[in-house]
C-alpha cells in the first residue's frame, strides 16, 4: 500500500514556480532518494508533505488519507516526521529532554494532572523517559543525555536530530541532507545507521541527499527533481545513465561529450 | 461645517500629517538598518523640545539659533543612546535589545523628571509664527503653513540624502541585506551612527513644529505622539520612507477629524491608537508599502 | 530515595516557613510587613511573567492590564455594597455589580480567572506574531485595557478609582499564594508540557515539526501567566487598599520585566530572589525622593529620582546581567548538598581537584 502520494502538487513564490504539477508515490518500507541540483524544489516538497507549506494545487495523501492543508504538528501526529537541512535542535535543552519533547504529542493527559504528578501522568512521564533513553542508546547517545545539545559535535547533532525525529513515532521519515558537512567515514557510519533504523523502527524513509555515495549506496529508488519537476525515477542504475538526469546536473555539453 | 472650516481641518491635519510622518520616517529608517524599534524616539523628540528651551530660556540664544542647536545636540542625543544602548546588544537576542530600548525610554523620560521638572512648560513661540494668514477666504496659522512648506523642503532634501548620496546608498543597503552589505565593504558603525543621527533630527524638527503648535512642552510629552507615528510607520510599512509619509498623513488626518467630528470619544482617544497599531499588527504587518 | 529525602527537606522548610510567618504576622512593624507582602506580589509577578517571557520565549508586556483585570474584578466582588455607593458616588455601579458581596477567596479566584481568560484573548490571536511585534501588540491591550478601565465610569468608576477597601491581604495569604505559583509553575514547566514550552521558546518551527501544538501551547502559557497575575492585583489591591487604573501602566509592567530578566529568563529561583530585592531596592529608593540628612545637612528630596534610579539599574541588568544572576542554575537541594561540601572542605583547607 502506499505510504505517501503526491497528486499533480504545484507551489509558488510569487512569479516562481518551485513545485511545478509533481506527482510521486512511496511505498511501504521503501527507501527513497530524492536528488536535484540546488533550487529544484527538494526541500519545498518536504515542506509541504509536512504542512509547512500549504499547495497551490493538488493534493498530498498519507496511508491514504488526504492531508493537504493540514497543520504540521496534525501531520506529525499521523506519523510524518522529518529532520532539518540546518540542524534545528533545542539548542538550550538537555539532548534527553530534545528526545523526550517529541514523545509529548504522544501524551494522553492534561496539565493538572501533571502539575498534580497524579499516576496516569506519571506513569507515561517514566514511559517517556523510557522510550527516549532506548532511542538515545540506539544512535549512541546515551552517555551524552544530560549534556545541553548546543555542546554537542556537528555529528552527534545530526544523530541527535534523528533519534528526536524518531520519537514521534513515524511512519514516514523524511531526512533533508543528513550527510551534510561529514567526512567519509561519518558518512558510511551514517549509511549503516539508516539501513538499520529503517529495519528496527519499521520506516518508510525518503532522503534528499546531495552526496551521491549515499544515495547510489543505500537507495532503492531515486526520484530526480530539477526546476520544480519530476524528470527520471527509477533504481540508482537507470537514473546514473539516464541523459536528462545528466543534463540536469552537468548541462548540455556534459552529455554530448559523454 | 462649512466649506472653510473644513479647508482649516485639512490644513492642521496635513501639518500634523507631515509632524507624524517625519517621526515616522526616523522609525522606519531605524528599523530598516538596525531591525531595532527605537522605543526611544520619542523621548528623543521631547528632549529635543528641552533642548530648544534652554537655548532661549538659559542661554538667551535667538530662537532660530536655539532651534539649530536644538537639532544639532538632538541628532548627537541620538548617537549617544544608540553608542550606549543598542550598539552593545548588537549581537544578543531580540529581547535583550527591546529590553534596552524600553530602559532608555524610561531614562530619558524620569531623567527629564529630574532636572528639567515634571510640570508643564511654555515653549516659545515666535512673534512672526503668530499672524493668521487668510488664504482664499480661508483663515490658516502661519505656524500651519510654515510647518507644511519646511517639511516639504525637509522631505526633498532627506530624498536627495537616501537616495543620490553614498550615505544613503549604505544606509538602503544594510537595509536590504546587512550580512551582505557588511562583506561589500560597508561601514557598518558609521552608517547606523549617521541613520541615528538622521532620524533624531527628523524627531527633532517634528518636535519643534509640534511645540510651537501645542506650546506645553513635559517630560512625557513625546510618550503619545511617539505611539501615533510609530503606528503611522506600521500602516506605512516598517522600512518604507513613503510609507511612513502616507501613514503620518493618515494618522494625522484621522486626529485631527476625531477631535473636530466626535469629541465625546476623547478619553478613548488613547486607547483608540493602540487599536489601530495592535489590529495592524495581526492582520497586516507588512502594511501599505512595507516587505514580508 | 534521594527523591524522598528532598521532598521531606522541602516540607521541613515550608513549615519553618510558616511559624516565621506566623511570627512576622503578629510581630513585626506595619511597614516591614507590607514590604513583606509587596514582595510576595512581586514574586507571583515574576514567576508569572517568567512563564510567558522566559519559558516560552514570548515577549508579553501585558502584565500590568491582567494585573488590573483581576484587581478590579475582585474588588468589585468583595467590596459591600455600602462601600460601593460611597465610591461610586458619580455615576452609580451597574447592576448586578452593586448589589453583590462575596468573600476575598472566590472574588480573588474569579478575578484572576478573568485574567487569564484575558491572557487567552490576548495570547490566541498573536499566535504569527514575532518578537518586537508581540511585545509591541500585548503592551497595547494593556494600554487598551488601562484607557477603558479609566473612562468605563460605571463599572470601575473611572479615573476616580476604588479606594478605602478592606485589608485581607496579610502575610498568610500573599506568601500562600506566592509558594503556590511557584508551586504550580515550577511543577508545570518540569513536566512534558513545559518542555513543549520550553521546545517553542528554542525553535518554533522545529517544535511544530515535532507534533506541538503552538496554539495551546502559547494559549496555555499566556492563561496562567495571565491568571497568576489577576491574582497578584488581587492581593495589591486589597493591601494598598485603593485601586487606581493609571498605576497599571507600562512602568508597572516593566518592574516585572526587570525582576525576570535580573532573576534569569527561565530561571524560577533567581526570579523569587529578584522579586524581593527589587521589592526592597523600591522602597529602599523612596529615601532618595524624600528629604534625607546627610552629614547634618538636610537635603530636599528631588523627585523622580525613584525611578531614575531605576531605569538606570534597569539598563545595567540589560547591558550586562543579560543571563540573570544565576544563569541556567535552580535551586534544589542537591545543590545545596554540593555546595556545602564545597563549603566545608575548602574551609578544613582540603586539595581541591
Amino acid at each position: 500500500m502506499n505510504m505517501l502520494k503526491l497528486e499533480k502538487v504545484t507551489k509558488r513564490f510569487g512569479g516562481l514556480i518551485a513545485v511545478n504539477d509533481v506527482s510521486m508515490e512511496l511505498f511501504e518500507g521503501e527507501l527513497v532518494g530524492l536528488i536535484g541540483p540546488n533550487g529544484a524544489g527538494k526541500t519545498t516538497i518536504f515542506n509541504l508533505v509536512t504542512g509547512f507549506l500549504r499547495p497551490d494545487s493538488g493534493r498530498i495523501y498519507f496511508q491514504g488519507q488526504d492531508i493537504t492543508g493540514k497543520k504540521p504538528h496534525e501531520i506529525t501526529a499521523l506519523g510524518i516526521a522529518r529532520t532539518f537541512q540546518n540542524i534545528k535542535l533545542f539548542y538550550r535543552m538537555s539532548v534527553l529532554d530534545n528526545v523526550r519533547v517529541a514523545c509529548h504529542l504522544r501524551l494522553r493527559s492534561n496539565v493538572f494532572s501533571a502539575v498534580l504528578g497524579l499516576s496516569k501522568y506519571s506513569a507515561q512521564e517514566r514511559q517517556m523517559t523510557h522510550e527516549s533513553l532506548r532511542l538515545l542508546e540506539a544512535v549512541g547517545l546515551l552517555d551524552l543525555k544530560d549534556e545541553k545539545a548546543s555542546a554537542l559535535p556537528y555529528g552527534h547533532q545530526r544523530k541527535l536530530e534523528i533519534a528526536r525525529a524518531l520519537a514521534t513515532k513515524p511512519r514516514l521519515l523524511l531526512l533533508d541532507e543528513p550527510a551534510a558537512g561529514m567526512n567519509p567515514e561519518e558518512t558510511s557510519e551514517l549509511m549503516q545507521f539508516i539501513k538499520r533504523i529503517r529495519k528496527e523502527f519499521d520506516l518508510t524513509i525518503l532522503l534528499i541527499e546531495h552526496d551521491m555515495k549515499v544515495v547510489m549506496g543505500i537507495c532503492e529508488r531515486i526520484i530526480v527533481l530539477d526546476h520544480g519537476s519530476v524528470i527520471a525515477v527509477g533504481t540508482p542504475e537507470e537514473v546514473r545513465n539516464n541523459p536528462d538526469v545528466i543534463r540536469a546536473y552537468l548541462g548540455s555539453g556534459a552529455y554530448a561529450r559523454g | 461645517m462649512d466649506w472653510t472650516m473644513f479647508l482649516q481641518h485639512l490644513a492642521n491635519g496635513i501639518a500634523l500629517g507631515f509632524v507624524f510622518g517625519l517621526v515616522a520616517i526616523g522609525y522606519t529608517l531605524v528599523y530598516g538598518v538596525v531591525k531595532l524599534v527605537n522605543f526611544a524616539h520619542g523621548d528623543i523628540f521631547m528632549m529635543a523640545t528641552f533642548f530648544v528651551y534652554y537655548g532661549i530660556v538659559l542661554f538667551s540664544f535667538p530662537w532660530w539659533l536655539a532651534f539649530l542647536i536644538g537639532i544639532f545636540l538632538t541628532a548627537l542625543l541620538g548617537i549617544l543612546v544608540e553608542k550606549v544602548a543598542y550598539k552593545p546588544l548588537r549581537n544578543a537576542p531580540r529581547i535583550s535589545s527591546l529590553c534596552s530600548a524600553i530602559g532608555m525610554s524610561f531614562f530619558l523620560e524620569n531623567f527629564a523628571v529630574v532636572f528639567f521638572g515634571g510640570r508643564q512648560k511654555a515653549f516659545y513661540r515666535p512673534e512672526v509664527l503668530n499672524k493668521t494668514l487668510i488664504v482664499g477666504g480661508v483663515r490658516m496659522q502661519m505656524v500651519t503653513v510654515v510647518t507644511i512648506l519646511v517639511c516639504v523642503g525637509v522631505l526633498f532634501f532627506l530624498n536627495f540624502l537616501v537616495y543620490r548620496t553614498k550615505m544613503g546608498l549604505a544606509m538602503r543597503a544594510l537595509a536590504y541585506d546587512f550580512d551582505t552589505a557588511k562583506l561589500m565593504g560597508i561601514h557598518v558603525d558609521r552608517t547606523i551612527t549617521f541613520t541615528f543621527a538622521l532620524g533624531s533630527s527628523l524627531a527633532a524638527i517634528s518636535a519643534i513644529f509640534w511645540a510651537l503648535r501645542y506650546p506645553q512642552i513635559w517630560p512625557f510629552m513625546g510618550v503619545f505622539p511617539g505611539w501615533r507615528a510609530f503606528t503611522a510607520a506600521i500602516i506605512g510599512g516598517v522600512g518604507s520612507i513613503k510609507g511612513a509619509l502616507v501613514g503620518g498623513f493618515l494618522i494625522g488626518m484621522i486626529s485631527v477629524l476625531l477631535v473636530a467630528f466626535l469629541p465625546d470619544v476623547a478619553g478613548y482617544r488613547d486607547a483608540f491608537i493602540f487599536v489601530i497599531l495592535v489590529l495592524m499588527l495581526l492582520f497586516k504587518p507588512t502594511g501599505l508599502f512595507g516587505e514580508a | 530515595m534521594k527523591k524522598k529525602y528532598s521532598y521531606l527537606l522541602t516540607i521541613a522548610s515550608l513549615l519553618v516557613f510558616f511559624l516565621f510567618i506566623h511570627y512576622a504576622q503578629t510581630h513585626f512593624d506595619a511597614y516591614v510587613l507590607r514590604i513583606m507582602n509587596v514582595a510576595a506580589i512581586y514574586v507571583i509577578l515574576g514567576v508569572s511573567l517568567n512563564l510567558i517571557n522566559g519559558f516560552t520565549g514570548q515577549f508579553s508586556l501585558g502584565h500590568a492590564g491582567f494585573m488590573a483585570i483581576g484587581a478590579y474584578t475582585s474588588a468589585l466582588l468583595y467590596m459591600s455594597p455600602e462601600l460601593k455607593a460611597v465610591n461610586f458616588f458619580m455615576k452609580p455601579l451597574i447592576w448586578p455589580l452593586n448589589q453583590i458581596q462575596i468573600p476575598f477567596f472566590p472574588a480573588l479566584l474569579i478575578g484572576g480567572v478573568l485574567a487569564g481568560l484575558m491572557g487567552f484573548l490576548v495570547g490566541a490571536p498573536c499566535l504569527r506574531v514575532k518578537g518586537d511585534y508581540l511585545a509591541i501588540v500585548t503592551y497595547g491591550f494593556s494600554e487598551i485595557i488601562r484607557v477603558l478601565f479609566n473612562n468605563l465610569q460605571s463599572v470601575t468608576n473611572g479615573p476616580l478609582g476604588l479606594k478605602g477597601l478592606p485589608t485581607y491581604t496579610n502575610l498568610w495569604w500573599s506568601w500562600g499564594w506566592a509558594i503556590f505559583t511557584v508551586f504550580f509553575i515550577k511543577r508545570l514547566v518540569e513536566s512534558s508540557y513545559g518542555r513543549a514550552l520550553k521546545a517553542i521558546r528554542d525553535d518554533e518551527e522545529a517544535a511544530e515539526a515535532m507534533g506541538i501544538n503552538l496554539f495551546f501551547h502559547k494559549t496555555l502559557a499566556f492563561t496562567v501567566g495571565a491568571f497568576f497575575a489577576g491574582i497578584a492585583g488581587g492581593l495589591l489591591g486589597s493591601l494598598v487598599m485603593t485601586i487606581d487604573p493609571n498605576a497599571f501602566n507600562i512602568m508597572l509592567t516593566f518592574q516585572i520585566v526587570l525582576i525576570v530578566l535580573l532573576g534569569g529568563l527561565g530561571n524560577i529561583t533567581g526570579t523569587v530572589i529578584t522579586a524581593v530585592l527589587i521589592t526592597v531596592l523600591m522602597e529602599w529608593l523612596r529615601i532618595v525622593e524624600s528629604p534625607m540628612k546627610i552629614f547634618g545637612l538636610r537635603i530636599q528630596g528631588i523627585p523622580g529620582m525613584r525611578m531614575l534610579i531605576f531605569s538606570v539599574v534597569l539598563m545595567i541588568a540589560v547591558l550586562f546581567f543579560r543571563h540573570g544572576i544565576l544563569g541556567d542554575r535552580e535551586f534544589s537541594w542537591e545543590a545545596v548538598g554540593r555546595f556545602l561540601k564545597r563549603f566545608s572542605s575548602f574551609s578544613k583547607g582540603e586539595d581541591q581537584k
